[in-house]
């Protein structure tokens, strides 16, 4: 067991088995150095902060690092004033940067010695920190004027220079939403470059914290919408976790199923969009058909075909209709022979790979620098995969490998992409070769909500349903981190919960948002064109982004 | 009195038919600018892609420049930092220009009743169409465009557009 050298705080592991400590602002640097040099922990995951308006130290500055080789985790936790600060990371690692500024912006945290500590998510003229307990939910701040061009070392263009400014977005139809890129351009090369988010911060978070726990799956599915499935997949299993609960056998395999084709209809999402960023047309056409195709699944699942919200804290919210098990294996079958046409007609063409063969290549350590997960961090060579690292829903009894890439350029990207989608359906096969029998959902009526038959049906059903929408789903108190693999890399939640009907805290680690920071130094020196082809890559999606 | 071709022009109703003759062209050749930022875009791809087809009632040409674009499809949240840029796009849009405002977030804010959405575009937008739906499926957009073009057909007045100012909030011109 480590211990921090000045204090007696102690690693403490919880009733959850999760293990946390908890230090002061003075004693982090060394601490973090000493866990990253010596103890293996080479990923840092996630930083955000708590607010406790009843506390001496109102805030808690929480980071979650990961040990990738003996796949521990550890949580630490920073108390800290109104009006004091903590030593910034970004020295040890570089993805520090986005998150602190996050936690800057949602709370005023202070971080000493951060190079850019500006607002990220909310725009430059609002007033307080939204995610203080203080801060009304509903209180709008308008916005009288967007930012010029602005770069991170604050200097702003010289209209003398041989430079050319270029704004890109935030409505542009290669960043598929609303993400800004700027930069400054010498020729075709890029001198400056500089992102700006927040333009789709839709404050999932403070949301999560005034809704009951089952009314936050619907914003779920709000948060990466192209694979909305596994956002509620990741969320329930993390209030599970903390109400210390197992779904059924059956609601298990189901997951996995709906996770899979989540995965395979995101991919398809980022290549096809990708591919007409690069002027491939076609793809997007052919893999779309696909898509549409396992809509068409989830619309016989729900009634709704992308933002399903399907699981419920305890397992699913109902059972396929009949024939669906047939259904999805013949889908499969339909998207194997896609990829394959889709593999031939831009995997080997030549003007694809002139694009994207050794652009934008990034090195193992780099990418982990950033905090990169996911089928990037593949792509560079690392078989990393929360699936395989800290299986669930029993990943370790199904037969999958984890495709990896050699040197992490756009073109090794792709092909990672594709085989983890053949790899998907061969999963998706194997379950649905066996589903378990027996029920959906776990029925503690104190987490479930009774069936529709027994609330109309018999007075105990009727008082169950309304003592559960009343009085809601309470867990006890406490915390957990849970991560899920969402379909761009990590998908971590961290939950802290005071007891009462809502979240007290929820914060997502979207996998996007790690891999995002590192752009405009991935594009800087580049050419502009492969500014696009890069972005195509990342699959950023906005509304995980921003949140 | 004599039938000159200037008299005939007078008195005749020419110029009638010669709105509705250009209401029908336009009708059918709506070029719409996709404004999709969230949710609303992807199914947005769905509409515009291969099953569904939004080509078929003549509105394929997809603009990504709003001088090109007439019709303004707000598919998505729109935040108080999007504000700003959307209405710079649609003062850029040449006349006569149409917006749809597709999904729930898009028309009020939807479920985000939240301290950076805009509680609906028609906030700062005129807006011509509104389309249900969290978000909505591809049919329901279909018909929101043939809605429009029912609009367009019969030249209906439209004063929300006629009184439409920039919003006061907003900086400069």
């Amino acid at each position: 067991m480590i211990m921090s050298n000045t204090t007696n705080s102690e690693i403490k592991t919880s009733s959850l088995g999760e293990r946390s400590i908890e230090l002061n602002p003075s004693e982090l640097f060394e601490f973090c150095k000493n866990l990253k040099e010596s103890e293996g922990y080479d990923f840092l995951m996630d930083i955000c902060g708590v607010d406790y308006p009843d506390r001496e130290k109102r805030f808690e500055s929480v980071y979650h690092f990961y040990n990738s080789k003996n796949k521990n985790r550890l949580r630490v936790k920073v108390p800290v004033g109104e009006g004091e600060s903590v030593p910034t990371l970004i020295p040890l690692w570089k993805g520090a940067n986005w998150f602190e500024r996050e936690a800057f912006d949602m709370f005023g945290i202070h971080y000493e010695g951060h190079p850019y500590l500006k607002r990220l998510l909310t725009h430059h003229e609002f007033q307080g920190h939204p995610l203080r307990k203080d801060y009304d939910a509903d209180q709008q701040q308008h916005l009288s004027q967007s930012l010029p061009i602005h770069f991170q070392d604050e200097k702003p263009h010289d209209p003398d220079s041989n430079l050319v400014p270029l704004n890109l977005g935030p409505s542009h139809p290669a960043t598929h939403g609303t993400l800004r890129v700027m930069c400054e351009l010498d020729g075709e090369k890029i001198a400056r470059a500089n992102v700006e988010i927040g333009y789709l911060h839709r404050c999932f978070e403070k949301m999560a914290e005034t809704h009951p726990y089952n009314q936050v799956i619907p914003y779920t599915d709000r948060l990466n919408y192209c694979s909305a499935p596994l956002n509620n997949v990741a969320y329930c299993r993390t209030v599970e976790k903390l109400l210390k609960v197992e779904v059924p056998p059956k609601a298990q395999a189901l997951r996995v199923v709906l996770c899979e084709f989540s995965r395979v209809i995101d991919h398809i999402v980022c290549m096809g969009a990708g591919a007409v960023d690069l002027g491939a047309l076609t793809g997007f056409f052919h893999l779309f058909t696909y898509r549409e195709m396992v809509y068409g699944l989830f619309e016989k699942l729900c009634g709704a075909r992308l933002t399903v919200a399907l699981t419920r804290v305890g397992g699913m919210a109902q059972d396929p209709p009949e024939g669906w098990y047939k259904d999805a294996l013949d889908v499969c079958k339909k998207i194997e022979k896609g990829i394959s046409e889709f593999e031939t007609l831009l995997i080997g063409s030549k003007i694809f790979m002139e694009r994207t063969c050794d652009v934008g290549k990034i090195t193992t350590e780099e990418a982990i620098q950033w905090g990169y997960t996911g089928p990037l961090l593949r792509s560079t060579g690392l078989a990393q995969d929360v699936r395989k690292d800290e299986p669930y829903y029993g990943y370790d009894q199904l037969d999958f490998s984890i495709p990896v890439g050699s040197i992490g350029d756009l073109y090794d990207r792709y092909l990672v992409r594709i085989e983890e989608m053949k790899q998907s359906l061969k999963i998706i096969r194997q379950v649905l070769k066996n589903i378990p029998e027996g029920d959906y959902t776990i029925r503690d009526k104190d987490i479930v909500l009774p069936e529709k038959k027994d609330v109309y049906g018999n007075i105990e059903g009727l008082m169950n349903h309304f003592m559960l929408v009343i009085h809601g789903l309470r867990p006890d108190p406490g915390e957990v981190y849970v991560p899920t693999e969402g379909a761009n890399g990590e998908l971590g939640f961290y939950l802290v919960s005071d007891g009462s009907g809502h979240p007290y805290r929820l914060k997502v680690r979207p996998p996007c948002f790690a891999i995002y920071q590192s752009f405009p130094s991935q594009i800087q020196g580049g050419l502009v064109a492969d500014v696009i082809s890069i972005l195509g890559t990342m699959n950023v999606i906005a509304g995980e982004l921003d949140r | 009195m004599g039938l000159d071709t200037e008299d005939l022009s007078k008195s005749f109703a020419l110029p009638t038919r010669m709105e509705t003759f250009m209401a029908w062209g336009r009708k059918n050749s709506l070029w719409p600018m996709p404004y999709g930022t969230a949710c609303c875009g992807i199914e947005l791809m769905s509409v515009m892609g291969p099953k569904y087809d939004l080509a078929r009632f003549g509105a394929e040409v997809v603009r990504f420049s709003p001088r090109q674009a007439d019709l303004l499809l707000v598919a998505g949240t729109i935040t108080e930092k999007m504000a700003p840029v959307i209405v710079q796009i649609y003062e850029q849009m040449l006349e006569p220009k149409y917006v749809l405002s597709m999904g729930a977030c898009a028309s009020s804010g939807g479920f985000y009743r939240a301290y950076h959405v805009l509680q609906g575009v028609d906030k700062i937008l005129p807006v011509d169409v509104y389309v249900p739906g969290c978000p909505p499926t591809p049919e329901a957009v279909l018909d929101g465009v043939m809605a429009l073009q029912k609009m367009i057909e019969d030249v209906r007045p439209r004063p929300w557009k006629e009184r439409w100012t920039r919003p006061s909030f907003l900086a400069g011109e």
